[in-house]
């Protein structure tokens, strides 16, 4: 994103270099817009540029009065609330670093960040997270002091250590009084490569680690995604996910910061529908499952609806599943007709439903994080929401790739953002190379070698390819990747997804690596299944009943069909065509340690713990008789005994790579 | 933990006794509440534990037996005066407007301290259209205390019971009580809802200093967040003191674990 020509004091982006000039640049060149609002007793309160820069300026000082010095570290933990977003720019001016942290982290798993990261101050909500931290005292002494936002409960807490973000900023403008240079002087000797911030991966594999963004990584990937999207300052963005996750902090921070746009803080987390609808942000980000979501209740209120708006409807999102994707896209070859057709849809039906979701003013909307389902996907393009995704990860502020307006595939993350560079090494991993790549991990040496080849190159994890278009597709995590018999690349993440997407079946488990085809567990989503054998009049007794009726077999057999019919058209992944499936007899569960608590599957775990029923897949017999054994909540075990059916899906022979005609 | 500073006594209930016919429902009870404390009431089904409740704040009056609030003395209580005086209740038995949406329900425990006419109130004007926003500014902010910020516009009705059982009191918050009477928040909610309950009234209690007069069943949660109890037992009083004394008092054991003859 390139500044307007005429900046006060000649600046460019050269000198901009880091999040404090950039926020002292807004407070003069758009000093009475809007930066920030937060919904506070019902009612939405706002702050200018201007203002958020005074506040700012305040906490700084507080801060630096507190002795908080260059260098140190300033825990953030909490929801969205505009005072911890100046808790980033207020620590970054004194050339400090942030660390946010997740809020619903146990004390445990925050001490091992605190002591990791070696914070001494902290910055936080409420009482509940002022609790933790005097409980991590115990055993990380090194912290100083807590700081917290909202007073409620907190008033006899011990005010050495505890102190109100209120009073703090009192304290810091008495000290700007008295020290009026101090602060401007700090905010100058930042560099665009000093560390903005440290973020935490989630630890899914191994402890957090901590990785250390620059100024220059983040502000180059939000001006390139600013440009890429043609971001303003008169956009407006709902900041609602975890702002120590990497995407919020691109999105409601580092953007906010480069564009100048609004950010708008929910009141609480349970609110942000209705937030939303009042708010009417015109840029959104929301991993699928909100979309899932929020796709959900849809439905479910149309199904309440009168018949005449029920027949409405399903009649125009006919209708716009023909052809809505294509109109949004800008295809030429959409017939007058369906055009006729879709305005109408969409003064019926389309509008008024974008503006229940809150996604009337909605310019651009992404999605990332996981797999998003094609069908799912399409609905939301179809009701022309310019919904996009986007692939990246934390060492690479969740900036790779971007779907291009008028260019979205529904099964790739895009093409290579600007100035980013993508490679696939040989054995099919990603690897990128870019401005927006992160300095280190935090105190581990070893592990940052470890992801950097020796051309710079950033090892992503992720395998995939790309295609003819040039864009990207990501097939699964590197690791996982494995080889048929055949020799035929096989991603089983990949294969379950694609089954997962299918919303009768919520989990599924592919084997393949090292055989001769690919097989599957599934489980099915009782919820769903529950309610088709509801509407059939087909009773049950519960899980492992319903998954044992052949009538529900059936319905699976019919989705691993389709699945196949989708994977067969798929060149590279032809070969990974499910050919034999079982439906488990109970649902796969992280107190099994089946699913990871982030409800990942153990693929290897499981193939160990279901051995038998692995064997069963790959031999010829219809039926196996199991028993196992699972814990309930309160620590009691019990074992689940079953017969088991096995039964063929349809495959289609994979011809040999086509030639394009 | 830290001190809670607890104050005199502000109600004091002597010899009381209430008989409904023949039926003896409380039989010359004793006990004195004092301020900022979290008071409880526990006893079997059918002690007199609700009929304590209502004695205190007037639905009932005790054929024997004088009450006195803040020192002074009264034998008769009438409704309206007990919410005056700045007792407010929840009820065992949901009483909210099914109706009406949580904000608007709430609303009407600001009723009392409504000062303009009706019927400036009805068209909006002058000192009544400052007025409803200062009070809603308050319900505002027991909305936020309780966080039900998500519920404000749905209606009562449409609300699972849990989530009732907190509309109700905000409504009774509303009110500014110096005594609040919780006839059984926790009644028929599951483990996570009587933590969630138990905290909030922790909390009412720690924030605005407000005495609490609570019945309640669950021996747990009454033992872990009352100052002091007082055991009935078919209209007896069977014990008073605070919950180590209570939990180790013989005839309390006797009463709920029941006694071989």
């Amino acid at each position: 994103m390139s500044l307007s020509p005429n900046q006060p004091d000649g600046q460019t982006n050269a000198t901009l270099d880091t999040f404090p000039k950039l926020l002292l640049n807004h407070a003069r060149v758009r000093g009475n817009k809007v930066a920030m609002r937060e919904k506070d007793l019902g009612i939405w309160q706002s702050w200018t540029w201007s203002e958020v820069s005074d506040e700012v300026r305040a906490l700084a000082c507080g801060l630096a009065a507190l002795g908080f010095k260059r260098g140190d570290k300033l825990a953030i933990i909490g929801d969205n609330r505009p005072r911890l977003y100046w808790g980033f720019a207020a620590v970054q001016c004194l050339g400090g670093i942030p660390v946010p942290l997740y809020q619903d982290s146990v004390a445990d798993e925050m001490a091992y960040v605190l002591g990791d990261a070696e914070v001494r101050f902290a910055l936080v909500e409420d009482q509940e997270q002022t609790d933790k931290m005097l409980e991590i005292t115990e055993q990380y002494p090194a912290l100083e002091a807590v700081i917290y936002e909202d007073p409620r409960g907190l008033r006899d807490y011990d005010q050495g250590f505890c102190t109100y973000i209120e009073t703090l900023q009192a304290r810091g403008r008495e000290f700007h009084s008295q020290h009026p240079d101090y602060l401007d002087q700090e905010i100058a000797k930042g560099r665009g490569d000093d560390i903005s911030v440290i973020l935490y991966t989630s630890g899914t594999t191994g402890k957090p680690k901590g990785v250390c963004m620059t100024h220059h990584a983040f502000i180059e990937a939000a001006r390139g995604s600013a440009e890429f999207d043609g971001l303003n300052d008169n956009d407006s963005m709902l900041a609602y996910l975890p702002m120590a996750w990497v995407g919020d902090h691109l999105f409601s921070y580092a953007q906010a910061l480069v564009t100048g746009f609004t950010i708008n803080c929910p009141e609480s987390a349970e609110t942000v529908m209705t937030d939303m609808r009042e708010i009417g942000p015109t840029y959104y980000f929301a991993p699928p499952r909100v979309f899932e979501n929020l796709l959900t209740q849809v439905m479910v209120r149309m199904q309440d609806a009168s018949a005449i708006k029920r027949r409405m409807f399903d009649y125009f999102m006919d209708v716009a599943r023909r052809c809505g994707a294509e109109i949004l896209s800008g295809n030429k070859e959409v017939s007058t007709r369906d055009r006729l057709l879709y305005r109408l849809g969409d003064f019926f039906v389309y509008g008024p439903l974008r503006n229940v979701l809150g996604m009337s003013k909605l310019r651009i909307a992404y999605t990332a994080g996981a797999a998003i389902g094609p069908d799912l996907f399409r609905f939301y393009r179809s009701l022309g929401i310019n919904l996009k995704q986007l692939y990246g990860s934390t060492e690479t502020c969740a900036y790779v790739c971007l779907q291009p307006n008028g260019d979205v595939k529904l099964d790739t993350v895009g093409i290579p953002a600007p100035k980013v560079e993508i490679k696939i090494a040989d054995n099919g991993e990603v690897l990128v190379k870019g401005p927006m790549l992160f300095a280190e991990y935090y105190n581990r040496p070893e592990d940052t070698a470890e992801t950097m080849n020796a051309e710079g190159y950033f090892l992503t994890g992720d395998a995939g390819f790309l295609d003819e278009d040039g864009h990207l597709k990501i097939i699964d995590r590197a690791k996982d990747v494995g080889k048929l018999s055949s020799g035929a690349i096989f991603a089983p993440n990949y294969v379950e997804n694609k089954l997962k997407f299918f919303p009768h079946i919520k989990e599924a488990v592919a084997f393949g690596h090292d055989r001769n085809q690919v097989c599957a567990f599934i489980n099915i989503d009782l919820e769903s299944v529950g309610n088709w054998a509801e509407r059939r009049g087909l009773p049950y007794s519960g899980y492992t009943d319903l998954a044992s009726r052949p009538e529900v077999y059936d319905l699976i057999l019919e989705c691993v069909n389709q699945a196949n019919r989708d994977l067969v058209d798929d060149p590279m992944l032809s070969e990974s065509q499910v050919h034999r499936f079982l439906i488990l007899h109970k649902e796969l569960d992280p107190d099994d340690d089946e699913l990871t608590r982030t409800r990942k599957v153990r693929r290897r775990f499981i193939s160990e713990k279901y051995h038998d029923l692995v064997e069963a897949l790959y031999s010829d017999i219809d039926e196996i008789h199991t028993s196992t054994e699972v814990k309930y909540e309160d620590g009691r075990r019990g074992v689940i005994e079953a017969d088991l059916r096995i039964r063929n899906a349809e495959t289609h022979v994979t011809e040999p790579l086509k030639k394009a005609s | 933990m830290k001190e809670r500073a607890i104050g005199e006594v502000i109600l004091d209930l002597k010899n009381i006794s209430l008989s409904f016919g023949a039926m003896r429902v409380l039989n010359n009870i004793s006990f004195d509440v004092r301020k900022s404390e979290i008071r409880s009431i526990i006893g079997p089904n059918g002690a007199g534990k609700s009929s304590m409740l209502n004695v205190i704040n007037g639905v009932y009056h005790p054929q024997e037996g004088e009450i006195s609030f803040r020192g002074e003395v009264r034998k008769q209580m009438k409704v309206h005066e007990a919410a005056g005086f700045g007792i407010a209740r929840t009820f065992q038995n949901i009483a909210l407007f099914k109706g009406m949406s949580t904000l608007d329900n709430i609303m009407t425990g600001r009723n009392l301290k409504m000062k303009s006419s009706m019927f400036s109130q009805a068209i909006y004007w002058g000192k009544a259209q400052k007025e409803e926003i200062e009070h809603r500014r308050k319900v505002e902010e027991i909305i936020d205390f309780l966080e039900i910020q998500a519920i404000r516009k749905t209606p009562v009705g449409r609300l699972p019971y849990g989530m009732q059982k907190r509309v109700e009191l905000g409504r009774a918050l509303a009110a500014e009580p110096e005594i609040l009477l919780l006839d059984e928040p926790m009644a028929g909610m599951n483990v996570e809802e009587k933590e969630d309950m138990s905290r909030f009234v922790l909390d009412i209690n720690d924030e605005f200093g407000t005495t609490i007069v609570l019945i309640e069943h669950d021996m747990g949660v009454v033992m872990d967040i009352s100052d002091r109890v007082v055991v009935l037992d078919y209209g007896r009083q069977l014990a008073d003191g605070t919950p180590d004394v209570v939990r180790n008092n013989q005839d309390v054991i006797d009463a709920y674990l029941g006694v071989s003859h």
